[in-house]
C-alpha cells in the first residue's frame, strides 16, 4: 500500500524523533519530565499495539459481530468507572455513568446504524463507540466534578433556597444550568472551530490512509454530530442523576468536600 | 397543633458522628412565644440547633418537636415555609429585590413586595434595585423580607448581625422585636452578651453541644 496510512516500523521509529526533542527540552530546562515521558510513550505504545492486535481480530469480517458489541460494553463500563473515580463525592456515580454512557451508546448507534449512516460492521461499531463514549466520558467527568465543586462553594445559596421551601430541583437549578453549560461548551466550540483551527482525528486518519478528502469530511461531519449529541445526552443524564444523589429525600444538601478538583 | 406547646422541644438530640458530636444528647424546650436567644461559645452547637428547627440538619439521635409534633413526620418543604430562616451572611439571588421575593412567593406583585419590604424596614423603591448591589445591612433586610414572603409562623435568625455595623444591627434588632410584637416568635442565635441582654425574653446557653443554662432573661442574665 502506497498510502500514508502504512507507515511501517521504520516510520513509527522516525516519528519518535519528536519524543526525543521533548525529552531534550525537559532535560535542558530541568522540567524533570523525562521519566514521565518515557513511561507515557512506552505505555501508550504497548496499549495501542495490544488494542490494535485485538481490534484486528474483533473487526475481522469472519469474526462474529457479538465480539464487537462485547468490546463496546467494555468501553461503557470502563468509562463509567473512570467518571466515578474522578468525582468520588457523588454517591452511586458509577451506575449513573453507566446509565449515561449506555443511553448515549444506544441513541448514537440507533442514529448511526438505524438511519444507515454507517454499515453495521466490526470496523464501524468499535471505533464509533470509542469516539462517542470517549468524548462523552470527558463531559461526564467535567459535569460531575464541577457540580460537586459548585454545590460545595455555593452551599449558602442552595440552602437559602431550600430554607424558602424550594425543592432540591429548584434549589439546584441555577447551578445545574451553569455546570451543564460549562460541560457542553468545549464540544460546541470544537464543532464551531472544525476545519479552521484543527482537523479532527478521524478525518486526518482517513486522509492519511489515502481516502478522498471529501469522503473523509463527510465521515467526520457525521461523527462530529453523533459526538455532539452523545456529549449532550451524557452530560444531561449524568448531571441530573448526580444532582439527585447529592440531595437527600427530605431536600437537604449532603456533606461535600471543599474541592474535588483532581490533580493526580 | 397546640398553642400551649413549646415552640421547639429537643429530646435527647445528638448531631454528628459519635467522635465529633455537634450536639450531644441535648434536652431543651423553647417557649411558644417571644424572642429566644440561643448563645454560647464557637462550636457550642448554636447554629446546628437552629438548623434542626427547619430540617436543614437532622438529628443522628433523638427527636425534635415543633408545637408538639415530631418534625421528622412533617413535609420538610411545608415546614420550611412555616419556619423561615435568615442566615448569618445575607445571600441574595441574581436579579432585583422583587425577583428575590418571587423566589419565595412566585405570585408576589409590587404591592405585596412593598408591604414585605416595609416590614423589613426598606422603602418600596428597593423593589427594582439589583439585589447584588445592596449594602450588607440592606441585603440582610431584603433577605428578611424574602423570608417573610412565605408567611412564616416562626423566624429563625442565625447571627444575622455578625457581618453588619452598629446602625444596621440596631435596625435588624428593632425589626425582630417588631415581629415578636406582631405575634411571630423569633429564635435568634448570638454570641454577643450585650445583644442577648437587649433582645432576649428567653435564653438558652449552650456549651459543648449541651445545655449550659436556660430560662427567662431575668433568670439567666439577671435583667429586668
Amino acid at each position: 500500500m502506497d498510502s500514508a496510512g502504512d507507515i511501517g516500523v521504520i516510520g513509527l521509529a522516525a516519528s519518535l524523533v519528536l519524543v526525543v526533542v521533548a525529552f531534550a527540552i525537559s532535560l535542558r530546562l530541568r522540567l524533570r519530565l523525562e521519566r514521565e515521558l518515557v513511561v507515557s510513550v512506552t505505555r501508550g505504545l504497548v496499549q495501542l499495539l495490544i488494542v490494535g492486535a485485538a481490534l484486528a481480530i474483533v473487526i475481522d469480517p469472519d469474526t462474529p459481530l457479538v465480539w464487537s458489541w462485547v468490546w463496546v460494553v467494555g468501553i461503557v463500563v470502563f468509562a463509567a468507572a473512570t467518571v466515578k473515580r474522578r468525582a468520588p463525592a457523588v454517591p452511586g456515580l458509577f451506575w449513573i455513568g453507566l446509565l449515561a454512557n449506555a443511553v448515549t451508546g444506544v441513541v448514537g448507534f440507533a442514529v448511526a446504524f438505524g438511519l444507515g449512516i454507517f454499515p453495521v460492521q466490526g470496523r464501524t461499531i468499535v471505533p464509533i463507540a470509542g469516539m462517542l463514549i470517549g468524548n462523552s466520558m470527558k463531559s461526564a467527568i467535567v459535569v460531575s466534578e464541577r457540580l460537586v465543586e459548585a454545590l460545595s462553594e455555593q452551599r449558602a445559596e442552595v440552602e437559602a433556597r431550600l430554607a424558602l421551601g424550594q425543592p432540591w430541583v429548584g434549589a439546584s437549578r441555577p447551578i445545574l444550568r451553569s455546570v451543564m453549560r460549562t460541560a457542553l461548551s468545549p464540544q460546541i466550540e470544537n464543532t464551531k472551530a472544525l476545519g479552521i483551527v484543527f482537523l479532527p482525528g478521524a478525518m486526518t486518519g482517513l486522509i492519511l490512509a489515502g481516502v478522498d478528502p471529501l469522503d473523509a469530511v463527510l465521515v467526520q461531519l457525521a461523527l462530529m454530530y453523533l459526538i455532539l449529541g452523545g456529549v449532550a445526552t451524557t452530560t444531561a443524564v449524568t448531571a441530573l442523576g448526580a444532582v439527585r444523589r447529592l440531595f437527600t429525600s427530605d431536600h437537604r444538601l449532603v456533606a461535600l468536600p471543599r474541592s474535588t478538583r483532581h490533580t493526580g | 397543633m397546640c398553642a400551649g406547646e413549646p415552640l421547639f422541644a429537643f429530646e435527647a438530640v445528638s448531631v454528628g458522628p459519635p467522635e465529633a458530636r455537634r450536639l450531644a444528647g441535648l434536652d431543651a424546650q423553647l417557649p411558644g412565644g417571644g424572642l429566644t436567644v440561643v448563645a454560647g461559645p464557637s462550636g457550642s452547637g448554636k447554629s446546628t440547633l437552629l438548623r434542626l428547627c427547619n430540617r436543614l440538619d437532622v438529628p443522628s439521635e433523638g427527636r425534635v418537636r415543633h408545637r408538639g409534633e415530631d418534625i421528622a413526620q412533617r413535609d420538610p418543604l411545608r415546614l420550611r415555609r412555616e419556619v423561615a430562616m435568615v442566615f448569618q451572611r445575607p445571600v441574595t439571588f441574581a436579579g432585583t429585590v422583587l425577583d428575590n421575593l418571587r423566589e419565595a412567593d412566585p405570585g408576589c406583585d409590587e404591592a405585596r413586595g412593598a408591604e414585605l419590604l416595609e416590614r423589613a424596614g426598606l422603602p418600596a423603591t428597593f423593589l427594582a434595585r439589583d439585589a447584588g448591589e445592596l449594602s450588607g445591612g440592606e441585603a440582610q433586610r431584603a433577605c428578611l423580607a424574602r423570608a417573610l414572603a412565605t408567611d412564616p409562623h416562626v423566624m429563625l435568625m442565625d447571627e444575622p448581625t455578625s457581618a453588619l455595623d452598629a446602625k444596621a444591627t440596631a435596625v435588624l434588632e428593632r425589626l425582630a422585636s417588631q415581629l415578636v410584637r406582631d405575634g411571630t416568635p423569633v429564635v435568634w442565635v448570638s454570641h454577643s452578651e450585650a445583644q442577648m441582654r437587649r433582645l432576649a425574653d428567653f435564653v438558652l446557653l449552650l456549651d459543648g453541644g449541651r445545655v449550659d443554662r436556660e430560662g427567662s432573661a431575668q433568670e439567666v442574665l439577671g435583667v429586668g
